[in-house]
C-alpha cells in the first residue's frame, strides 16, 4: 500500500476522466493507468454478461509502410503476414535470434504496402528500437512510432456489438474475428477492430487522442442501458487469465520462447527465414524442457506469479500469474512446469508464503465463451 | 470520490489496522482506507486456532484481495481470545464492514503501553493525507 511517484509516469488521453470517475490509478509499464473504478469483480462479471470499456491507449503503435514492407515483416516475426488480406490482424511475437520472446504484437493489414504494429506500452522504446534496427536492412520499407498519436479504446463483452452499431454505419456483423474496418463512431473516425483480450467477443477502437475523451464518453453513454462498467487493468488481467492469454513480463519474456508458451501456432516455420527461426526449429526437433500450463488450487489460497510449484519434494516449476478467477470460481494460475511434469490432471502443491498448497494441472484455457 | 470513514472511538496503526479497546481486551481489524486500497477481497489467513499469540508491529495474517496479497501487522502484543471466523466463507465482509462484521482478532493484550504509539482517527487522517 505504497503510494508511487506518479511525477514521472505518462497518461492516456482519458487521465481526467479516470480521475473524475473515482478510478485507483496505478503505475503499469510506465504509465499511470486506471486498474479499478469500482470493484475488479464487478468490473470482470460485466465484461463475462454485458460489456466493458477500457481504456488501453498506453499501448504502442508502430506503422511499417512501402513497397518492402511485407517481405520485411516476414522476417520480422515468426507468423505468416503474407497469409494477411486487407483488413485482417494477426497475433505474433517479435524474437530474438535465440527465439525468445522481446514482445507480442498484433499486425494489421491496413491497405497495400501499409501495416500496423501493435505492441505492449511498456515495451515501446525497446521494440521500435529492435523494429527500426531490423528494417535498416531491408529495402524500400519506413517505420514510424506512432504511439503518441493514437488513442485505443476496447469496448469488450456479448453486448458491445449492440453497444457499437447504432454508433456507426459500418455492418459490424461483416467484421469477423480478427478482422478490422476504418468507421466512423459517431462521427469519430476509428479503426473498429473485432479482437481483444478478454476471451469475449468486443472491439478495439483506434482513434486520434484528441477524439478519445468524446469516443469514451459516447460509449459510456450508449452502454449504460446495456450495464455497461468503464473497467481497468485489474479486470482486464482476471479477464486474460480466465482465457489463458500471455501477458507479456509474465508468460513471456526474453527468457522465454513462444514454443513454451503454447503460442506453436503462431509459429510458421515454413514461410521462410524469420529472426529465431533456427533457434525455434531446434526447440521444436529436440523437444521442450519446459512449458506453459494451469494450474487451480484444490485449497483455500490464491496463487501468484512467481510462486514455486512442487511435486511432493521436488520444485517442477514456477507460476507467471495467478488470482482468483471470478468466473470459474477457482483459485487459479499460470506457470512453468518441467514438461516430465506437465500432464494434466497431476496433484502439485503451491508454495503460498511457506505453505504447501494442494493444487493440480489443469488443461487451458480456464475460460471459454459459447460462441 | 468514495469518501472513507475513521472513526473517532477507535486507535490507528500506521500500517493500517485499528484497534478497538476494552479492558484488557483489544478488537483489531483493517481500516476502511486500507479495505478500499485493496480492493475486492477474496481470501483472508489469520491465527484461527486457540491459544496462539500476536506481537506488536509483528505480522498476524495475510490477507489476499483480487489484485495482490498484503501482510496484517499486528498493533498489540497478546494472546488471540478468538478470530472471527465469518471470514473464512465471507472476506467480503471486511469490503463491506471493516469496523464491525469485517473484524478480524480479539486479543488479550500483554503490553497495553504499546497503544500509545498508536495514532488518533484525527492524526491517521492527517497521516492519510500525507501519503
Amino acid at each position: 500500500m505504497t503510494a508511487h511517484d506518479s511525477a514521472s509516469l505518462k497518461r492516456t488521453p482519458l487521465y481526467e476522466q479516470h480521475r473524475a470517475m473515482g478510478a485507483r490509478l496505478v503505475e503499469f509499464g510506465g504509465w499511470e493507468m486506471p486498474v479499478q473504478y469500482s470493484s475488479i469483480l464487478e468490473e470482470h462479471e460485466a465484461v463475462r454478461t454485458r460489456a466493458g470499456l477500457f481504456d488501453v491507449s498506453h499501448m504502442g503503435e508502430f506503422k511499417a509502410e512501402g513497397p518492402g514492407a511485407l517481405a520485411f515483416l516476414q522476417y520480422l516475426v515468426p507468423n505468416d503476414v503474407s497469409r494477411l488480406a486487407i483488413g485482417q490482424a494477426l497475433y505474433t511475437q517479435l524474437c530474438l535470434p535465440n527465439g525468445n520472446a522481446i514482445d507480442d504484437l498484433l499486425i494489421y493489414h491496413l491497405a497495400e504496402d501499409r501495416y500496423m504494429l501493435v505492441v505492449n506500452a511498456g515495451n515501446i522504446e525497446k521494440d521500435f528500437a529492435w523494429v527500426e534496427k531490423q528494417a535498416t536492412n531491408f529495402k524500400d520499407v519506413q517505420v514510424t512510432n506512432q504511439s503518441d498519436t493514437t488513442a485505443l479504446l476496447a469496448l469488450q463483452g456479448p453486448a458491445a456489438q449492440d453497444i457499437l452499431q447504432p454508433l456507426t454505419h459500418t455492418d459490424l456483423s461483416s467484421i469477423k474475428y480478427y478482422h478490422f474496418a476504418p468507421g466512423a463512431v459517431n462521427g469519430i473516425h476509428c479503426i473498429i477492430s473485432r479482437t481483444g483480450y478478454t476471451g469475449e467477443d468486443g472491439f478495439e477502437l483506434y482513434c486520434a487522442p484528441e477524439d478519445a475523451v468524446s469516443l469514451w464518453n459516447d460509449l459510456l453513454a450508449a452502454g449504460k442501458p446495456h450495464g455497461l462498467l468503464p473497467a481497468g487493468l485489474g479486470a482486464r488481467d482476471t479477464l486474460r487469465l480466465e482465457a489463458s492469454m500471455c501477458l507479456y513480463d509474465h508468460e513471456l519474456t526474453e527468457q522465454i520462447n513462444p514454443l513454451e508458451a503454447r503460442l506453436g501456432w503462431t509459429i510458421k516455420f515454413d514461410k521462410g527465414d524469420f529472426i529465431g527461426r533456427a533457434a525455434l526449429l531446434k526447440v521444436k526437433e529436440e523437444g521442450l524442457k519446459r512449458k506453459l500450463v494451469g494450474i487451480e488450487l484444490l485449497e483455500r489460497g490464491v496463487p501468484r506469479g512467481g510462486y514455486t510449484i512442487y511435486e511432493n519434494d521436488q520444485t517442477i516449476g514456477v507460476l507467471t500469474s495467478g488470482a482468483p478467477g471470478p468466473t470459474v470460481h477457482k483459485n487459479i494460475g499460470m506457470g512453468y512446469v518441467d514438461v516430465a511434469h506437465a500432464e494434466t490432471g497431476k496433484a502439485v502443491q503451491i508454495d503460498i508464503r511457506g505453505r504447501r498448497t494442494a493444487a493440480q494441472i489443469v488443461a487451458l484455457p480456464f475460460y471459454k465463451r459459447n460462441k | 470520490m468514495v469518501s472513507l470513514n475513521h472513526p473517532d472511538n477507535l486507535k490507528y496503526s500506521e500500517t493500517d489496522e485499528w484497534v478497538r479497546v476494552e479492558g484488557d481486551h483489544a478488537t483489531i481489524g483493517i481500516t476502511d482506507y486500507a479495505q478500499d486500497q485493496l480492493g475486492d477481497i477474496v481470501y483472508i489467513e489469520l491465527p484461527w486456532g486457540a491459544s496462539q499469540s500476536v506481537s506488536y508491529e509483528t505480522k498476524f495474517g495475510d490477507i489476499e484481495s483480487v489484485k495482490a496479497t498484503s501482510e496484517l501487522i499486528s498493533p498489540v502484543s497478546g494472546h488471540v481470545v478468538k478470530a472471527n471466523e465469518a471470514l473464512k466463507d465471507q472476506p467480503e465482509l471486511i469490503n463491506d464492514h471493516p469496523y464491525d462484521k469485517g473484524w478480524m482478532l480479539l486479543v488479550k493484550m500483554s503490553n497495553p503501553a504499546e497503544l500509545d504509539s498508536l495514532m488518533s482517527a484525527e492524526k491517521y487522517r492527517a497521516y492519510l493525507e500525507g501519503r
